[in-house]
Formats: C-alpha cells, sequence, structure tokens
C-alpha cells in the first residue's frame, strides 16, 4: 500500500521547529519570481534575470581544460582507476597530505606568496557554510554573541546562530565613510551587547566583503587585531573571496598583518576560507577551516567528521592545484575577466547616473539607488526591489536583507551569467532608470539630499526573526531546483 | 628580539573542552597502536593486523571494473559537457538522478519488499553525519535517546557531542543473543524518567553493529510498537543493509510499515550510506529516508552544513542506475561476505572460540568471556592489552561498545585479504593454545 503523505504532528526539536535556517522571509519572493520566470536569451528573453546568486561562471573553460588533460587525476578514468581503490576507503579527518598542501600553496599563492599556510594546520569543512558553524562551535556556547559587520552575508544568520544557539549583534557601517569599519563602531556594538546581557566571543569579517566587494585596507585590519586582543575575545575572517580581486589595493590576509604583530595573541585568530567563490566550483564542497590556535585546530579536525570533504574530490584538486602553470594562469585569467565584467556594469550604469561603492574585489558590486527610492526608508527600498524584480525583472538583492544600516543599497552579481546576457540586463536597467527618473518628481531628489538618519529603530533588528525589513536567504540558494 | 607577553587564556567553548568527541577510548587507542605498526604481508609480518576497523575491502573488482567500462559516463564524458554544471550545483536537495540511483538501490537491497520515495531522500556527507543531523531535529539539548547495548561507539560522539543529548543505554545480553525485548526497552525509559531526562527517540542499528546480526521482525514490531506507545521517534540505521549474508534475512523497518499501511510511519526515519555497503567511506555518502515531511524539509535544509560532492553524486549516480551493475554487486558481495564470515568463524572455532551467530556485517561478536580472570570491565581490557600488544590484532572489547556483559569483542573480517585474514587466525589459534597450556 503506497504511503499516503498525511502527517501528524510529530513533536520536533526547538531548532527544528524555529525560523533561525533563514528561509521564511519576503524576500523568498525574489528567488520565487526567478524560479517561475527564469531568463533565456532564445527560449525566454522576458525572463527574469538572476543577480542575486553570487556564482563565478568565468573561468570554467581553463578549468574544463585541465581535466581533460588530465585524466589520471579522475579516479573513474582507465588512466586514474588504479588509484581508485585507496581514494574511496581514505576517510581520514587529516585530510589527503597532498590535498591539504595544494591547498596550504593555493592559498599562500593567493595572498601574494606573502605569508606561508602551513599544510598540517588545514582542516576540511562542507564548504565554507560548514566551516563558520564549524568554527562557532569551537568558540562559543549557546546563548554567546558574535559581532558582524553590517551589511553582511544573509547566510550569517543560519551558519553562525542556528544549531549553535549563538547570538549576532551588527557592527554599524556607513556610507559617509564607504562603510569602512571603524573603532568608534566596534566599540558600540560591543557595548551594546554588554548592555544586552550579551557575552561577546568574537568578531567575524569578511575580507573581501561580501556584499560590498570591497578588501579591508591594513588600518582596519590592525585596528581589528587590536581590538580583539584588547577585549580577549575572537577574530574570524571569511576570506572565500580572496582570489576575487581584480584590482588594487591587493588583498591582505590577516596571516599577513599578524606577521608584524608582536602584540597579538595568535590564539585569537582564525581563517575560514574555500574554493566556492575563488575557483567557481560550489557544488564539490571544499571548506577550510585554518586556526592559528592549536586546541581549536584539534577541535575544528575531530568536528570535520561531519562534514569531510568527499576523497575523490580532495584528489582530484590535489592534482589540479599543485600544477603550478594552471594556477598560475587561472588567478591571473580570473581577475582578468572579473575586471572586466566589473568594468562594464559600472561603466554602464554611471552613463545613467547610477554610482556604485568603489570595489575592487568579489562577484557583485554595491549599487547607490537611493535617488530611486520614492521615500528614504526600508520600506521605500522594498518597494524599489519589487518593482526591479517584477517590472524590470532583475533579481536584485536589497540591502536591508544584508542588514544595512542605511536604506537604498542594492547587491548585484555579475560573474555568474554570459556576456549577452550581461548586455540584456545592463539595457533593462539603463531603461528603467531613465523611466523612473522621469517619472519621480523633484520632491523624492529632495528627500535624498537630506541628511538621514535611519528610520527603522536598530535595536529590534538584532531580534527580528520575523522580519520587518527582508531578510534575504543565503543566495547559496538551496531553493533553487534541482535541473537534472 | 620579541618580547614574550603573557596571554590570558581565552577561552574555547564548552563544547570544545568536553571529552564527548569520544576519541580517548580503547576503541581508538587500538587504531593507534595500528598506526604505529601496521601489519604488512612482506615488509613487516610482525606489526599489529588491524581487526578494529569496519571496512568493506571484499568486493572493490566490480567497482574498479564498472570504471573501467564505463569511464566517459562518469569523468563528464568526451569534452566534459556536465562539467560545470556539476561544478556548480549545489542545491540541498542533490542530483535528481542520484538520488532516485539511491532509492532504487535501498529497493533492490531489500529484495523490492518495500519502496523508496526519492523525493524523501536527504543527503549528508555520510552517516556520522545524518545521524547527528537527525539528533538535532528530534531532540533538544539535555533529552534522551534510547540505543540498545552493545552499540557503534562513534554514537557517543555522533548523537550527543554537538547536540548536548543524552544516550540511556537499553540493556541487552547473551541469555536472549543480545536481542531487544519490551521489558528491555521500558526499563531504559523509566531510567530516562528517573533521571529527568525527556525521552525522544530509539535508535537501533539493523544490521547490528556490533553483534553482526539482523534484528528480527517480531522484535522490529515490539520496537515500532513501543515508539508508538511513548510517542517517540523511531531511527533505524541501516547502513548494513546490504552486507547482510542473504537476501532474505534482513527486514527493514520499511517493510514493517509497508505491512501496517504506513500507520505511524511519520515517527520512522532510516539512515543509510554507501560506506560500508559499497566500500567508500572516502566519499561521504549518507542519506536520511523519513517519512515525516517537516523532518524532510527540516534535514534538507540542515544538509547545508553537509552537502555531498556534487563530483561524486554524478559518479554514484551513474554507477547505481546501472541496474546490472548493482544487481550483480549486491548478489557478488553477499556471498564474498558470508564466504569470509564462515573462514574466521571456523578458524576461531578451531582455536576453541565461540561467537554469536551472525548473519550480516563486517565483523563477528565473539566471546572470550571464558579467558577473562575476573567478569569485570577490568579484565576485559587486560586481556584485550594482551591481544593487542602480544598477539598484534586490534579487536574492539565489547566495554567500548558499551556491553553490559564483560568479555565480548567485536573482530572484523573484511578489511584484509584472505591471507592476512588465515595469519590473523593462525596468531588466535597460538595465542589459545598458549592459554590452554599455562
Amino acid at each position: 500500500m503506497e504511503f499516503k503523505r498525511k502527517n501528524k504532528t510529530q513533536l520536533l526539536s526547538k531548532i527544528a521547529t524555529n525560523d533561525r535556517h533563514g528561509e521564511n522571509s519576503p524576500y523568498f519572493d525574489g528567488w520565487k519570481a526567478y524560479d517561475n520566470n527564469p531568463f533565456h536569451p532564445t527560449q525566454n528573453p522576458n525572463g527574469v534575470i538572476q543577480m542575486g546568486l553570487a556564482e563565478n561562471k568565468l573561468c570554467f573553460d581553463l578549468i574544463k581544460k585541465w581535466i581533460m588533460e588530465n585524466p589520471d587525476a579522475s579516479i573513474c578514468t582507465a588512466g586514474g582507476v588504479d588509484k581508485f581503490k585507496d581514494v574511496a576507503i581514505f576517510q581520514d579527518y587529516h585530510g589527503l597530505k597532498e590535498f591539504r598542501e595544494a591547498i596550504a600553496k593555493f592559498m599562500g599563492r593567493v595572498r601574494g606568496n606573502k605569508v606561508i599556510f602551513d599544510a598540517n594546520r588545514i582542516v576540511m569543512s562542507s564548504g565554507a557554510t560548514g566551516a563558520n558553524e564549524t568554527i562557532m562551535f569551537c568558540l562559543a556556547d549557546p546563548g554567546d554573541t558574535f559581532l558582524v559587520p553590517s551589511p553582511y552575508y544573509p547566510g550569517f544568520a543560519r551558519d553562525l546562530r542556528w544549531r549553535t544557539g549563538l547570538e549576532i549583534v551588527p557592527v554599524d557601517c556607513k556610507s559617509s565613510n564607504n562603510f569602512r569599519i571603524t573603532r568608534a563602531a566596534m566599540e558600540d556594538a560591543y557595548e551594546k551587547a554588554q548592555k544586552w546581557n550579551l557575552n561577546v566571543k568574537g568578531i567575524i569579517i569578511a575580507n573581501p566583503s561580501n556584499p560590498l566587494g570591497t578588501t579591508l585596507d591594513i588600518a582596519t585590519m590592525r585596528s581589528l587585531v587590536a581590538f580583539v586582543n584588547e577585549k580577549n575575545i575572537h577574530l574570524v575572517c571569511d576570506e572565500i573571496y580572496a582570489a576575487t580581486v581584480f584590482d588594487s589595493p591587493r588583498f591582505v590576509s590577516v596571516a599577513e598583518v599578524i606577521q608584524d604583530m608582536d602584540c597579538c595573541n595568535r590564539d585569537l585568530i582564525h581563517i575560514v576560507y574555500s574554493l566556492s567563490k575563488d575557483m567557481g566550483i560550489p557544488g564539490f564542497r571544499v571548506g577550510i577551516v585554518y586556526s592559528f590556535n592549536d586546541d581549536v585546530m584539534l577541535c575544528a579536525r575531530k568536528m570535520s567528521s561531519f562534514g569531510l570533504v568527499s576523497s575523490q574530490t580532495q584528489y582530484l584538486l590535489a592534482s589540479m592545484l599543485s600544477d603550478d602553470g594552471f594556477v598560475g594562469n587561472f588567478l591571473r585569467e580570473s581577475s582578468k575577466r572579473l575586471a572586466k565584467r566589473h568594468y562594464v556594469f559600472t561603466k554602464g550604469l554611471e552613463q545613467v547616473g547610477i554610482s556604485c561603492l568603489t570595489s575592487n574585489a568579489g562577484l557583485f558590486f554595491w549599487m547607490d539607488m537611493r535617488p530611486l527610492l520614492k521615500e528614504q526608508s526600508f520600506e521605500g527600498e522594498i518597494e524599489l526591489w519589487r518593482v526591479i524584480l517584477n517590472e524590470v525583472k532583475l533579481n536584485v538583492s536589497p540591502g536591508s536583507s544584508f542588514q544595512c544600516f542605511e536604506p537604498g543599497w542594492f547587491r548585484v552579481c555579475f560573474a555568474n551569467m554570459d556576456d549577452e546576457t550581461v548586455e540584456v540586463a545592463l539595457n533593462r536597467i539603463r531603461a528603467f532608470v531613465l523611466d523612473r527618473e522621469n517619472q519621480e518628481s523633484t520632491r523624492s531628489k529632495h528627500c535624498w539630499r537630506k541628511k538621514h538618519l535611519r528610520l527603522s529603530s536598530s535595536s529590534t533588528r538584532l531580534y527580528d526573526e520575523t522580519i520587518m525589513s527582508p531578510c534575504m536567504i543565503s543566495p547559496h540558494s538551496p531553493l533553487v531546483r534541482a535541473k537534472t | 628580539m620579541a618580547i614574550e607577553i603573557e596571554q590570558p587564556r581565552v577561552g574555547l567553548s564548552k563544547v570544545a573542552v568536553s571529552k564527548t568527541h569520544g576519541e580517548d577510548s580503547p576503541y581508538f587507542a587500538g587504531w593507534k597502536a595500528y598506526d604505529e605498526n601496521p601489519y604488512h604481508e612482506t615488509s613487516n609480518q610482525s606489526g599489529v593486523i588491524q581487526m578494529g576497523l569496519a571496512e568493506n575491502q571484499v568486493s572493490f573488482d566490480l567497482l574498479e571494473k564498472y570504471l573501467e567500462e564505463h569511464s566517459e559516463a562518469s569523468s563528464w564524458g568526451k569534452g566534459a559537457p556536465g562539467f560545470r554544471e556539476n561544478a556548480l550545483f549545489q542545491d540541498y536537495h542533490g542530483l535528481k538522478s542520484f538520488r532516485q540511483a539511491m532509492a532504487n538501490f535501498m529497493e533492490q537491497i531489500r529484495g523490492g519488499r518495500a519502496k523508496f520515495d526519492p523525493d524523501r531522500i536527504v543527503l549528508t556527507a555520510g552517516a556520522t553525519a545524518a545521524n547527528e543531523l537527525l539528533t538535532f531535529i528530534l531532540a533538544d539539548p539535555g533529552d534522551a535517546l534510547l540505543i540498545p547495548t552493545p552499540y557503534y561507539p562513534g554514537f557517543d560522539r555522533d548523537l550527543r557531542w554537538r547536540t548536548s543529548v543524552n544516550i540511556v543505554p537499553i540493556h541487552c545480553d547473551s541469555s536472549n543473543n543480545f536481542q531487544i525485548t519490551p521489558e528491555a526497552m521500558e526499563a531504559a525509559y523509566q531510567s530516562a524518567e528517573s533521571m529527568n531526562l525527556k525521552v525522544r527517540g530509539i535508535l537501533i542499528t539493523n544490521p547490528s553493529n556490533p553483534l553482526g546480526a539482523t534484528i528480527q521482525r517480531s522484535a522490529l514490531e515490539q520496537i515500532l510498537d513501543f515508539a508508538v506507545n511513548k510517542n517517540i521517534h523511531l531511527v533505524s540505521d541501516e547502513i548494513y543493509s546490504g552486507s547482510t549474508f542473504s537476501s532474505s534475512e534482513f527486514i527493514s523497518i520499511a517493510e514493517i510499515l509497508e505491512t501496517r499501511g504506513y500507520k505511524d510511519a511519520e515517527r520512522v526515519h532510516i539512515v543509510y550510506s554507501l560506506s560500508k555497503d559499497l566500500g567508500l567511506p572516502g566519499f561521504r555518502v549518507g542519506t536520511i529516508y523519513s517519512y515525516n515531511d517537516q523532518v524532510v524539509t527540516t534535514a534538507r535544509r540542515m544538509s547545508s552544513f553537509t552537502l555531498i560532492s556534487s563530483q561524486t553524486q554524478h559518479l554514484l549516480a551513474c554507477m547505481l542506475s546501472n541496474k546490472e551493475f548493482s544487481e550483480n554487486y549486491i548478489k557478488t558481495n553477499r556471498e564474498r561476505l558470508s564466504k569470509r564470515y564462515d573462514m574466521i568463524i571456523k578458524g576461531l572455532k578451531k582455536a576453541g572460540i565461540e561467537c554469536l551467530k551472525g548473519n550480516a556485517g563486517l565483523f563477528c561478536w565473539m566471546n572470550l568471556s571464558p579467558l577473562l580472570e575476573k567478569p569485570t570491565r577490568e579484565s576485559e581490557l587486560a586481556l584485550w592489552k594482551v591481544i593487542l600488544n602480544e598477539v598484534k590484532l586490534n579487536i574492539s572489547p565489547g566495554s567500548s561498545c558499551h556491553c553490559s556483559e564483560p568479555g565480548w569483542f567485536r573482530v572484523c573480517f573484511a578489511n584484509m585479504s584472505e591471507q592476512t585474514l588465515e595469519i590473523a587466525l593462525e596468531r588466535i589459534h597460538k595465542f589459545m593454545e598458549q592459554r590452554k597450556r599455562n
């Protein structure tokens, strides 16, 4: 007899029934809109263009070429199958030695060889998603708090909090100084947390930043290191966009900064890395925890049992990333192609008077749509977003879903489409902007020019689980329907 | 010269400093001894033979042959047309073709006696992750799961470490071949209550690790009734289901549900993996199959923390959808495991050692209680040390599996060549002869 889908209420855990997975938000509309009507250059030229997904599709040709030329790296080919047995059995949570060595070398190269990474400190995880969660489990207890500079990757709300039971307090960054993380903002957030009786265990930053697309300058990095040392709290640096830097200033990792800071307690410093963005292979689930703290490294390694990288994938990547010629060429080409894409978009928008935050990294840019808001508020931002989504048919991401302090900013991804689609997207934006400006009265332009204080109370933002301003679900949307 | 500055020790989480990761157990100490002095048939003939690792190495040739004959399909084909899509694919629903292949494979293992819907399959990086994930979903910190003893030592970490959930044992003993009884389940439940622990579920492993035996139909019915009565969940870890020596002897909880018209199914969840049946632990392929929609949805979301590499999903989708291959594999694997089992049982019998009658798994449950000085855990560990350090065999003491009766040991037989097994049996024989003489 077939199992019918009638289910009585069965009691599940609090974790299972709360909203911290982050998917129940009005923002879901953006994904649905794309899923229901996906753009295709010939079959559906009026469909929604996906610009809310931070994927890197620009360099697959280079990787494919390498795979074709190196059949032995794949244990499924006649050339490589004699390695099959050893690889298939290998489940040691230390990971394949060649894999760790290749990753350590790659990480060093991406940082301009200014730092050497120790292969024995490399710990695996299932993507950066797994790495961030693991590191939280190691550093903090349920109810503890981590500070996170805003705007920040929406997935942090789930990754850092869902199963760990932690809280997040944002460090508010503002457009008046290009969203730099200031010492004052850090202190402010720390004090706020103390006032709310929250035990702050650390601060987690993304460098390069998602959604800003900027790298942190050395002074800010040093300030962060000094701050955590003074408070005796942890600093987690999520460096997953390290190799997407396409313009100066060059990327400076926290690993490099602490080399010159004798006063830094290295036990406080931890790096999260992944190949999902830099190489564009999110499906392979390659996450890395690199901690300068021995206890954390050992603990994270034990925890990696819950999310090891498939040995088949370790083996392939060990081979690929030890190929110095390939890596060098890949990094160079990738930067070039990202730079070009970025230029095409930002210049195209400039022509219609839309400015973006000056950025030098990432797979997206941070677009300033404040002049187009009917009202300088988060409600105004959402109104504009719905128009862009439903009429212009572009799925871009509203700043409020990144907990941005100010309304009117949007993250726009540019590396997940081909050149033709770029043209179409640009044309649509251009047409929309001109149209909108014609419609708008001068009143809204004056509104934008006024100095603005935030209009929604930030003290409710932290505990806003049913969200007043939409909280974006992970751009690595699990809601994309499987096509195969 | 850098000045050494005394830094206050910065705290880690309670989870990080706890010992619940379980690595201090003799179960792992034995592995260390093996790592330091591993047996090799030519270069280290007096090394430690690893019999504490439940791996299946008897059927690799079948996998290798498949890959040699189908390398194009599995390595994305000529020109690698599927590579890009595959490398990008991180949808937590998992590759549909892979889920379909897994559902079919699970059906084949059960001789078609149960049907599996691919849309109820949630993918995780190994059964380790699946078990932890289910625990996060079914229980809150401080709650309890009931688990029949003896059980897989890894459960102590997988179910308790980061979840803060407790395990309360359901004691089973040799008087009835370690079968799970309603009385034992009730006793465990009462024990949990008396400790003020809220019981959220019962987790069974079928076929059992370390017993190497399937759970009988009547016991399964009683276990399900118990779960219904107490209104708790039932998790059935069936990762050795393809390693039963004869297809008809394994009864899945899915079959019990089928005969009951799926009444009460929404409390039942099955864990599966390819690590044992296919011998691919490195690939990290685990699944949760739940009859509860909410569990499926939540588990799927949570699987974001532990997805299976899309490269691996692709390879295995190809392999397992080849019906000819999978049918032949299941049949041949069973025959070879059965043969190995007969070999070790005969060898042990010749040495005067009895084992629990088994019909599945990659190990046998050996009774050395007659050799114990005293029927205590300490005596068992003393004997274990002798076997490890003098006989140079790494076997697993029953106490590390929380067996309440001292003197039992789990002995793995599928992770080595036949020659090595012969040598191991010779060593045991010699050891027993020596004991007799003394």
